[in-house]
């Protein structure tokens, strides 16, 4: 480019590598962030599981951020009639069987309108046990090809070495009977050491497809 | 001047300074900006006063999201409470009516339940708003949940909320707890104060978040 005679100091050049590399934000941009940050996304695919373990493909899941929240996008089941289910580690990853204590309800409606409610889940709530938690209330999800579950699930403080770690979530699935579930459930890991990995399953079969998206929240 | 190929642009250096996303940066969602965060050290209150200590609680946002992170009691079996004000902070008094239910169950299996809670609701009060039960002060016990504020500084319409609140019981369960309602006053709400029942909150952090 020994030929280039440009504007000076208010012309500058990138080329679409620098651009699409880029992974900072000039200081400009950085003086006002967003508080939500994006970590990682997993993809199903014919998968058994989806674990965020920290430390790992780039996943984030320690003091860095207060709060963690986890976004279900159409998660759709291999198995029919099947619960989407979460347990915590505080291994890294080799165990997925932390103590907690959860509440669990939901409001349904069925297609043809003949039956609605909100109740309470006793038989999906956990007391100190070490087993997956649905995130399902009431019925299972179905493997038609339009069915699949989206929501949330927060999980606060994960890395906190004096606290239990609280969490909560809210998911809307469509059961394999035509209704329309809205579930919350909410709970702590009842552990003071820290959280380090998070894993989602189906109670059977695998997760054919979906995407989990995780997020950081700043608190600074 | 002679480009080496369509792989090079040029941009100057206004089209830098105003541009909003970067390749992977983008990914960073800019609609939810930090405002302020407060940490209780046996503190009697935690207040966000717009325009005091860089709070912006005013019409820059059309939502507000306050996050509580391990909020710990001094004291055993009290309430997380919150209140509004419309002068600044000098007074927590605004009218509210609002509703409350909560979920819970007992670490031992032997007790749950779904209910609404007419202990706690408001009907055109000036109480606080309390945003949890009977909450546990053991070491390892926290409150941690969020509360959503709609348009407070709006002087057409009341004022909407919404809270979820996870906390250990002091009968060991797990509680969490569903507040909503509005602050009935077409007067700016311009501050929020929370507290507890009975003595301070020893620890713990408050987050508040603005949603463009």
């Amino acid at each position: 480019m020994a030929g280039f005679t440009g504007r000076t100091s208010s012309l500058i050049k990138y080329n679409d590598r620098s651009l699409k590399d880029l992974t900072t934000t000039p200081a400009s941009v950085s003086s006002s962030p967003g508080a939500l940050v994006h970590i990682k996304t997993l993809t199903a695919s014919s998968s058994g599981t989806l674990s965020f373990v920290h430390g790992t493909d780039g996943v984030v899941l320690d003091s860095t951020y207060p709060i963690y929240k986890f976004e279900f996008i159409n998660i759709h089941p291999a198995t029919n009639g099947v619960a989407f289910e979460f347990n915590l580690s505080i291994d890294g990853g080799s165990n997925y069987n932390v103590t907690k204590t959860t509440t669990n309800f939901g409001a349904f409606h069925s297609e043809d309108g003949s039956s609605s409610a909100l109740n309470y889940d006793a038989g999906r709530d956990l007391a100190q046990s070490t087993a997956f938690q649905t995130l399902f209330t009431s019925g299972t999800l179905g493997n038609g090809n339009d069915e699949s579950t989206s929501g949330q699930l927060k999980l606060f403080n994960p890395s906190n070495t004096t606290f239990v770690k609280h969490f909560m979530s809210n998911i809307n699935y469509y059961a394999n009977s035509a209704y329309s579930i809205n579930c919350y459930v909410a709970g702590y890991g009842n552990t003071t050491s820290a959280v380090n990995a998070i894993r989602f399953q189906m109670s059977s079969g695998n997760i054919d497809s979906g995407k989990i998206k995780l997020y950081g929240i700043k608190d600074a | 001047m002679a480009l080496p190929s369509e792989k090079l642009i040029t941009i100057n250096d206004r089209g830098a300074r105003t541009a909003t996303t970067f390749g992977s940066v983008e990914a960073s969602d800019g609609s939810m900006v930090f405002i302020k965060k407060l940490t209780a050290s046996s503190s009697a209150t935690l207040s966000f006063v717009d325009g005091a200590s860089s709070v912006v609680l005013d019409n820059t946002y059309k939502e507000y999201l306050f996050t509580f992170n391990n909020l710990h009691p001094q004291n055993d079996t009290i309430q997380l409470m919150v209140n509004y004000s419309i002068d600044g902070g000098s007074n927590y008094n605004a009218t509210k009516t609002s509703t409350f239910f909560l979920s819970r169950h007992q670490e031992t299996g032997a007790s749950s339940e779904l209910s609404y809670k007419t202990g706690q609701d408001l009907a055109q009060s000036t109480s606080n708003q309390q945003l949890t039960v009977d909450t546990d002060n053991d070491n390892d016990s926290g409150i941690s949940g969020y509360l959503q504020l709609f348009n407070p500084s709006d002087t057409t319409f009341v004022k909407h909320w919404i809270s979820r609140v996870q906390s250990v019981q002091t009968n060991a369960h797990s509680m969490e707890h569903y507040t909503a309602g509005y602050v009935n006053s077409t007067s700016a709400v311009d501050a929020v104060q929370f507290t507890v029942s009975s003595g301070n909150i020893d620890a713990g952090d408050i987050c508040l978040y603005g949603i463009l």
